[in-house]
Order: C-alpha cells, then sequence, then structure tokens
C-alpha cells in the first residue's frame, strides 16, 4: 500500500505542533527577557492561522457538501494519511472549538497581573517545594516561559484526538496531549505540594488508562485484523459475541472514559482540578473533555457503531452513575475547585446520554453542549484565578461569602457562569442540555433524561448554594479579594461571558452549524 | 407587535433604571413608577380592546425564534392572560408606591437593583401569560425566578437566605420535571408533524395517545402544583412569603403562583385532554385537601404573613377545584379568582407590611387594639381581611360563588368539602382582626403603630376599589373571560351544561 500524506489536510495540527517545535528552540536560544513576548507571538500567531485554515476548509466542506455529486464526495470528507486520519465535519468541528478553548486558555497562562509574585506557574519547577532555593528563586521574582512549548503539544496532542481514524494514531495523540498536561498540572506557584501531587495521580492514573487503551486496542486488533476504524467496522458486522471483542471494547471504553472523567474512572478529577495551577485547569477542563469526547464519540460511532447494541448497556450504567455520583459528592465540597471538579463530571454524564443516544441528533448535539461547555468553563476558572487572598487564590467557598458586594460585576458574571451550568434558560447551559435531552428521548434512552433531570436538580441546589453565599451572605474577614487581572484575564472572561449568553439567546447559527457538520467518515 | 410593546416598556425602564446612577434613588424610584403606570395602562387599554366574542388568542404574533427546536416568539392573549396581565401590571405600581422605603431598609441590596429586579420581573409576568408558545412559557417561568430570588434574598427579613433558596429549589426542582415533558411533547410533535413544534395551537391538535398523555402531563402538573401551591408541594411558601418584603410576597402570591393555575387551564387541559380527565379525581382530592389544610393551618398561625400565606393555599385549591371539574362556572370562577384574589391578598400582604414596620414585629400577639390609635388602618386592613374571605359584594365572592356552583354540578362531594372551607376562611380573617384590630392597645401598640400615611393609603386603594367593583359588576370581567373559557371547554371536550354526562365521566373516579 503506497504511504500517501495530505498535508494540507492535516495543516492545524501541524502548524501547532510545529510551533511546539519553534517554541522549544526559543527556550533554547533565545535570552530570557525576549522569550516571553516572541513565545506570545508564536502561540496566539500559531492559533489563529490554524484556526483560519480551519475555517476556510470548513467553508470548502461545507460548499461541497452543498452540491454534493457522485465524484465530488473525495473532497467533502476525507481520509488523510492513509486513512489514519479522518477529516470530516464533526472533526473540523471539534478542531475549531479546541482551538477557540485553546486561545481563551492561552490568554490565561499569559496573566501576568493577578499574583504579585509572577504568573501561576512556578518560579523554578525544579526546586523542591519549601527549599531555600525556591524561596530564593520565588523571592527574585523568577517566571518562566518554558509552559509554552509544553501547552504548544497539548494543543497539537487534542487536534489530532478526535480525528484519529485509528486505533494507534488515537494512542499516539492521546500520550501527546496527556504528558504535558501531566507536567503542566504539577507547575502550580502556589501549594506547590498539592500541585505535585495532582500531578502524580494525573500521570499514575493516566498511564494506567492509556495501558487499558493499548491492550482493548490490541485485543480488537486480533480480530479485526486491523486498527483502522472503517475496516474494524467491516470485520465486527461478521463477528458474533465475541468475548475478547466484548473486553476489547470495554478496554478501549476505559481509557476514553478516563479522559472525559466519567464515573467510575473519574477520582483524578476532584485531585487534579484542585491542585493544578487555575489557567490549567480552565484550559484542560474544556480541551480534554472536547478532544476525549470528539475520540469517543468517533471510535464508538464509527468503529463499534454496528456492536451498539453490545456497549450500549455498558454506557447506560455509566451515564446513570456519572450524572447520580457526580452530582450528589459536588454536594458535599467546600472548595470551589472540587466542586466545579465533580461538577464537570456530572456535565460528563450529560453528553454520555447523546453517546448512548446513537443518533445523528446525539452527534450534533454533543457537538454543541462541548462548544457551550468549554466557554463555561473556561470563564468559571478565570474568575476564580482572580478571587483571591494574600496566600494564592481563595478557594475555599466560605471566602465567597459577601462577594457580591464587595465586587459585584466579578460575582454577577461567576453567577451567570454557574446558571448556565445549571441550566437555567437564556444560558448556552440550557439550549445545550435541551438539545442533548431531545435526542435522548429519541433516540430511546428516556430513563437516562429522567436521570438526568433529577440529577440536574440535586445539582441546581450546589450552584445555587454559590450564589447564596455571595450575593446573600454578609462579608466577613474571610471574604476574599477580587484583582483586577490584565487585559488577557478581563477578555477572556468577557468573551466566554458573551459566549455563554449568544449560545442560549440566538443559538440557531451554531446550531445549523453542528447540523450542518454532518457524520463521520468511514 | 402590541404585546411585545408592552414587555418592552418595563424593559426599558429596568435598563435606564441600571444607568442611572445609584445615589439618585428619589429618580430611580420615580422612572420605575412612571414606567409601571405606563405599562398598566398600556395593558388595560389592550384588555379593553379584546373581541369578546373571540375565545381564542388575539393580538397573535409570531417571530421564529430557534427552528431548529420549533421555538418561536409567539405572543398573544384570550380574555383570562389578558386579565391576569392586567391584574399583574396594576400591581406593579401600587407595590413599588407601597415599597417606597423597603429598598432603604437592606443592608445588602440597593435601591436601584430592587427597582431594577421589579421591573424585570414585570417583564417576565407579562411574558409568562402572554406566551403561546409553551417553550417560551417555560423559559419565563423558570427566568422569573431569577429577579424573584434576588429580591428575597436581598431585601428580605432575617431567614431570607434560605427562604431564598428554599423558593429556587422547589421551583427549579418542579421546572426541570416539566422540562422533560416538554421535551416528551416536542418528540411527540415529530414524530406525528413531522417536524418538532412548541407553537400552542399546533399542541392542541395533537392526538397523543391516552398513556403518553398520562406521562406528560405528570411532569406539567408537578411543576404547577409546586408554584400554584398545592399541598403537598407548598412548603416553600409560608417560608418565602414571610421573609421577603411585604411587596415580594404580594407579588409573589398575587401573580408568580398564578402561574401555575393558569398553566393548568392554558396547557394542562388543551393539550392533555384524555389525561386531565384521568387525573381529575385525584386533583379534585387534592384541592379539597388544599382549601382544608390550608386553612387549618393559617388558623394555627402566629406570624401574619405567614397567617396570608397560608390563606393563599386554602384559595388555590378553590382555584384548581374550579378547573378540574371542567364546567364553565368553574373554570369561569377560577379565571375570575386568580384575578381577585391577586388583588385582594396583594392588599392585605401589603397592610400586613405597614402594621409589621411600624411595630417592628410580624407577629399577633404583639398587636391587639390597633382601631384605637389608627382606625383607618383597621379599616382598610378589614376590608382587605373581607374580600379575602369573599364577603358577598366583593369580587372574590363571585367567584368563589362561581367555583362552587359548578363544583355542585360535576361532584357534590367535593362542594360540600370547600364550602367548610369558607367558614374556615371567615373564622382565621375575623379572628387575626379580632385579635390584632380589637382590644385595649398595649403600651408598645399606642407609641409605634401610627396611622396609615397617604402613600400607603393610595397604594392599597385602587386594589380595594377594584375588588368592591368587580363585586358588584362582575359582568365586566367575566365578559372577557367567558369565551376563552368555552374555548377551553372545547379542547378538553366538555359539553355544557351536561352535568348527567360530566357525572359520567367522573364516575370512574369518584
Amino acid at each position: 500500500m503506497k504511504t500517501s500524506i495530505e498535508y494540507a489536510a492535516l495543516a492545524p495540527i501541524e502548524i501547532l505542533l510545529t510551533a511546539g517545535v519553534l517554541s522549544i528552540l526559543i527556550e533554547a536560544f533565545v535570552p530570557r527577557i525576549h522569550r516571553r513576548t516572541l513565545q506570545l507571538f508564536l502561540v496566539f500567531g500559531s492559533i489563529v492561522v490554524a484556526f483560519g485554515y480551519l475555517v476556510a476548509s470548513a467553508t470548502q466542506i461545507l460548499n461541497g457538501n452543498a452540491s454534493v455529486t457522485g465524484g465530488q464526495t473525495q473532497g467533502i470528507r476525507e481520509l488523510a494519511a492513509s486513512g489514519s486520519v479522518a477529516i470530516d465535519g464533526p472533526g473540523l468541528f471539534t478542531q475549531g472549538t479546541l482551538l477557540i478553548v485553546a486561545f481563551i486558555g492561552a490568554m490565561l497562562f499569559a496573566e501576568r497581573s493577578v499574583d504579585p509574585q509572577g504568573d501561576a506557574f512556578a518560579a523554578r519547577a525544579s526546586t523542591l517545594p519549601g527549599s531555600e532555593d525556591e524561596r530564593q528563586f520565588t523571592a527574585q521574582g523568577w517566571t518562566q516561559t518554558e509552559v509554552w512549548p509544553l501547552f504548544l503539544f497539548a494543543v497539537g496532542g487534542m487536534l489530532l484526538f478526535p480525528v484519529s481514524n485509528d486505533l494507534l494514531t488515537m494512542f499516539v495523540a492521546l500520550e501527546v496531549l496527556s504528558l504535558p498536561l501531566y507536567l503542566l498540572a504539577g507547575m502550580a506557584r502556589r501549594r506547590r505540594l498539592l500541585s505535585q501531587e495532582a500531578s502524580l495521580k494525573y500521570f499514575v492514573l493516566g498511564a494506567f488508562s492509556s495501558a487499558f487503551f493499548l491492550f482493548g486496542s490490541a485485543l480488537i486488533y486480533s480480530i479485526a485484523g486491523s486498527v483502522e476504524f472503517g475496516t474494524i467496522a467491516t470485520a465486527l458486522t461478521n463477528t458474533l459475541q465475541d468475548p475478547i471483542l466484548l473486553a476489547g471494547i470495554g478496554l478501549i471504553a476505559v481509557g476514553l472514559l478516563f479522559k472525559v472523567g466519567a464515573v467510575p474512572f473519574h477520582q483524578w478529577t476532584p485531585d487534579v482540578y484542585q491542585g493544578s495551577p487555575t489557567p490549567l485547569v480552565a484550559f484542560m477542563g474544556a480541551g480534554t473533555k472536547i478532544a476525549a469526547f470528539g475520540a469517543l464519540f468517533r471510535t464508538f460511532y464509527v468503529a463499534f457503531g454496528g456492536m451498539r447494541w453490545e456497549w450500549r448497556p455498558m454506557m447506560w450504567v455509566v451515564a446513570i452513575l456519572t450524572m447520580l455520583i457526580g452530582s450528589i459528592l459536588a454536594v458535599t465540597q467546600s472548595d470551589i475547585k472540587r466542586m466545579l471538579a465533580y461538577s464537570s463530571v456530572a456535565h460528563t454524564g450529560f453528553i454520555l446520554i447523546a453517546l448512548t443516544a446513537t443518533s445523528p441528533a446525539g452527534l450534533s448535539s454533543s457537538l454543541f453542549y462541548l462548544l457551550a461547555y468549554g466557554f463555561t468553563t473556561l470563564g468559571l476558572f478565570a474568575v476564580v484565578s482572580i478571587v483571591r487572598d494574600s496566600s494564592g487564590e481563595a478557594t475555599h467557598l466560605s471566602q465567597w461569602a459577601g462577594l457580591g458586594k464587595k465586587s459585584p460585576l466579578v460575582a454577577s458574571t461567576f453567577a451567570l457562569f454557574l446558571f448556565a451550568l445549571a441550566g437555567i434558560p437564556l444560558t448556552s447551559g440550557f439550549t445545550a442540555k435541551f438539545a442533548v435531552f431531545a435526542a435522548g428521548v429519541a433516540g430511546g434512552v428516556t430513563p437516562l433524561v429522567i436521570v438526568a433531570v433529577i440529577s440536574s436538580a440535586i445539582a441546581a441546589f450546589f450552584y445555587a448554594r454559590v450564589v447564596v453565599l455571595m450575593f446573600f451572605t454578609p462579608e466577613n474577614e474571610n471574604t476574599a479579594d477580587v484583582v483586577v487581572p490584565s487585559y488577557f484575564t478581563k477578555v477572556a472572561i468577557a468573551v466566554s461571558a458573551t459566549a455563554t449568553l449568544v449560545l442560549g439567546i440566538a443559538p440557531q447559527p451554531v446550531l445549523d452549524a453542528v447540523v450542518n457538520a454532518g457524520l463521520f467518515v468511514r | 407587535m402590541q404585546l411585545t410593546t408592552l414587555m418592552a416598556i418595563p424593559l426599558i425602564g429596568a435598563v435606564a433604571i441600571l444607568v442611572l446612577p445609584k445615589a439618585k434613588e428619589t429618580l430611580i424610584k420615580q422612572v420605575a413608577l412612571v414606567v409601571s403606570i405606563i405599562t398598566a395602562a398600556d395593558a388595560v387599554r389592550l384588555l379593553v380592546g379584546l373581541d369578546t366574542n373571540n375565545g381564542g388568542i388575539q393580538l397573535a404574533e409570531k417571530h421564529s425564534w430557534i427552528p431548529s427546536f420549533g421555538i418561536s416568539w409567539s405572543l398573544g392573549m384570550d380574555g383570562i392572560a389578558g386579565l391576569l396581565i392586567a391584574m399583574a401590571t396594576i400591581l406593579v405600581p401600587l407595590i413599588i408606591i407601597a415599597g417606597w422605603f423597603d429598598a432603604e431598609k437592606s443592608e445588602r441590596g440597593s435601591v436601584k437593583e430592587f427597582f431594577t429586579l421589579i421591573l424585570l420581573l414585570e417583564v417576565c409576568m407579562i411574558g409568562v401569560f402572554a406566551a403561546t408558545d409553551l417553550f417560551l412559557f417555560y423559559v419565563f417561568f423558570e427566568v422569573m425566578l431569577v429577579p424573584v430570588y434576588f429580591l428575597i434574598g436581598r431585601f428580605g427579613g432575617a431567614q431570607r437566605s434560605y427562604a431564598a433558596m428554599k423558593f429556587l429549589l422547589y421551583s427549579l426542582v418542579g421546572g426541570l420535571f416539566m422540562l422533560a415533558s416538554l421535551i416528551g411533547v416536542f418528540i411527540a410533535s415529530i414524530h406525528e408533524l413531522g417536524h418538532g413544534t412548541f407553537d400552542f395551537t399546533a399542541l392542541t391538535g395533537l392526538h397523543m395517545d391516552a398513556g403518553t398523555q398520562k406521562v406528560l402531563f405528570l411532569g406539567f402538573f408537578f411543576a404547577f402544583a409546586v408554584k400554584a401551591p398545592m399541598v403537598p408541594f407548598h412548603t416553600w411558601l409560608p417560608d418565602a412569603a414571610a421573609e421577603a418584603t411585604p411587596g415580594t410576597s404580594a407579588l409573589l402570591v398575587g401573580v408568580l403562583d398564578k402561574v401555575g393555575t393558569f398553566g393548568m387551564i392554558r396547557y394542562l387541559l388543551p393539550i392533555f385532554p384524555d389525561a386531565s380527565h384521568y387525573y381529575a379525581p385525584f386533583i379534585i382530592v387534592l384541592a379539597c385537601i388544599s382549601i382544608f389544610y390550608g386553612a387549618l393551618l393559617a388558623i394555627g398561625q402566629t406570624d401574619m404573613m405567614r397567617l396570608v400565606a397560608f390563606s393563599s393555599v386554602s384559595h388555590f385549591g378553590f382555584i384548581v377545584l374550579g378547573i378540574f371539574v371542567f364546567t364553565s362556572q368553574g373554570l369561569s370562577g377560577s379565571s375570575f379568582y386568580m384575578v381577585n384574589h391577586g388583588f385582594s391578598t396583594g392588599a392585605l400582604f401589603l397592610v400586613v407590611g405597614y402594621l409589621a414596620s411600624r411595630r417592628g414585629s410580624k407577629k399577633i400577639s404583639d398587636f391587639g387594639g390597633v382601631n384605637k390609635v389608627a382606625p383607618v388602618m383597621a379599616g382598610v386592613f378589614l376590608i382587605s381581611g373581607l374580600s379575602s374571605l369573599a364577603l358577598p359584594g366583593m369580587s372574590s365572592f363571585v367567584s368563589e360563588f362561581l367555583v362552587l356552583i359548578g363544583t355542585f354540578s360535576q361532584n357534590r362531594w367535593a362542594a360540600n368539602i370547600a364550602t367548610v372551607g369558607i367558614v374556615l376562611a371567615a373564622f382565621y380573617i375575623l379572628w387575626l382582626y379580632q385579635r390584632t384590630m380589637t382590644g385595649e392597645p398595649s403600651e408598645e401598640v399606642k407609641s409605634t403603630v401610627t396611622e396609615i400615611n397617604k402613600r400607603e393609603l393610595v397604594a392599597v386603594v385602587p386594589a380595594l376599589a377594584l375588588i368592591v367593583a368587580l363585586g358588584v359588576f362582575p359582568q365586566a370581567a367575566l365578559k372577557i373571560i367567558n369565551p376563552a373559557v368555552k374555548q377551553v371547554q372545547k379542547y378538553v371536550s366538555v359539553v355544557d351544561p351536561a352535568p348527567a354526562v360530566g357525572a359520567a365521566t367522573q364516575g370512574n373516579g369518584s
């Protein structure tokens, strides 16, 4: 078989990975004082260029879709790199969402006005927490730019993950996106022990789940004789109830469900959300979920689409557990980042409804959900990063008491994001929920929708509790301060809030886009 | 566009207040008052312009909003909605006058915030009654929670956080079940029409099978029963009403709770006729329990605000009863009752609020002999109370009587039980009057309770005047209500008057 690589179709991924390499070179050869400026130009430039390219090719694809003629299908959905990568509507939409998330995430990474010591990342990650070295470097006001190459590689991996069309490419993408995140998770400037613990947990559990994924791929390969999704789908139509096949599907599911944070593979989320630097949590919480759901949908719709009667019961159980456990445990949290972590688990459960519906509507509604969720998550953590006390971020819930009086605008914005998560109409969260629930009912998983409604009711409690704290509880001496950030964070919050409202009030253009994105290429 | 314009007036007012500087408190209040009066005048103008020969939706307008989900911005009103909108918009300026100084007392919220919230709430109140798209109705139903939540939580009494939270959670949970049913209706419309829609008229034309109807009915009914509130979903109301400022309580009980009973007439009966018949006996039992239980608890209260709140639970029992007997008298009575109850309870809450703010306590035992120190106040209190207990000559009497007649022809037992409820109402109101107004005033009462002032009087008198006027000449309102009621009966396929047929359909349940 002749190996061909369609460089043009893969351009966004290539741009980001190339930028990653350049970024390392900057770290190596450019004097320290110029690094930050160069890195920022590189990061934002590469994201913008990649996004522009993506929009251009998406328009081309949409126009192609409009004029479907027999021989023209080549340009509409294409398999690149000898079938290893699938460039199709849902894939492009997910990539676009990821690039937006990356752009806003990068703005939060770049913020340097919030922490008086510098930025959100360790002055020198190699020093031991609490050591004399650390104190010295911090006192001297050191800041690093080594986060940028890691960031760019993570984005590159995320872009590849949802368009991988064979199990090996998917595995490589999984590792490319995960390894930088494991590292970044341990690089918080403050509370470094907590951060390093988070990093280690994330890494060990992540490595486990990767191993599961790889093992599952091997089992599937032993039956299908290929790792390529299209071939697997064809091969599996003739296979019945093979226990090895079921084990293979199950193990691959473990690997992917870990990344989206579904119960029972969610244990890493609260610790990682709590310990990691907040800009990373914003970027990772949104980006990983989007990329991993993209991959999850592609794997289960394309490769295992014919086996849906075998894996749907499993997804039922996982979805129910994820929704209920996520929202119930969130109620018991007293740390805002942990609470948002569990809430992210609950939202994973809602998107799993769309997966379980196994329908075009399920796919399109999940695309919308992920976009809406991405903006909201970024906005939430951006606000968390500017609510601080003298020792860093004020993440204990009691410190949020009376914030509405102290800083009405910030508190109202945060309330808006919480309302979106709770699914109050006229916010993006409501439209997203409605789309997913409707797809669920139409797809014959009504009981899941009912569980979702119940867990939404539970979830409403803890979102409302934060609003009560901010607006109805008087200030006390513990109440945190709101730091005035630079334009980076201000714009990030403003964009997220605007998107949250627009997707709630006038969602039609985006709803059209997710439907026009069409189906996965096979 | 007339209804959109009506909603735009308070919205523009709210935006105007938002841009005004915080310190100009008097100007903010004046703007709010003027805007609300214009809104009320416009609403009354639209109401008077309704064609009383037409029971359908009038002043209809429709603009596509989210076509993917079949959602449109469609507004319109029939007689029932029109009267409720008029009632709500008339109450708002009264509440603004009565609550002129309420916002300053709060240590949390500002004057600016208070009046912005009130006007935003007014937008939602008009929207929820005017919506003719089920989804749009749901949106207003839910969004309305936000201003009320902040009105209670930031301007209420000592337990306001708890009350606001309880209110929000009850309503949200109800709303979520409604959302589930809403999606069910949407899917049913896809199956039958080929495209999903939330258009009210299209939905009434659906032929859902009885099983589907029964399931979907429950989601809506639960939400409406929480809102209304019916026993056993009522426990949020006394807390919310007792902790909020009197004006907020008046709006909450007078207008917002009507959304529940309005939803029953507008959506439950026409869209789920089979299920409505199926569940009617159970709901009638619940309604009777509400009438009785609400009245008994009202008798047992020591806090005036809570007493009024519980009396409303009892009144809502009447309204629901009248709806689910399906007779034209019952339905007209209930629709009329919704309007009357808004004015009478609103007035009662305001007067109790006057008393409480003077004495610094809402406890019944802290009063006594008020008619000696403030005779006009006692008089206003008495009239409000009498309208609440449905004294003949008051409009509430007409509506209560209609409900009872309508019920009697269908279900004698329910009518008998409900009649006892009237006696209890007389008991808790008159006993309240006796304990607070008559007797010898204590030293505290003498020193604190001053006579009602002009501003306060201006806020209550229009409501009481309307109650008396509509009591003497109920035809003015019934003429508008009746055609709409006929239309609802058409949807639930009840022929009227035909008590024998009605009894047969009731037969298997009672």
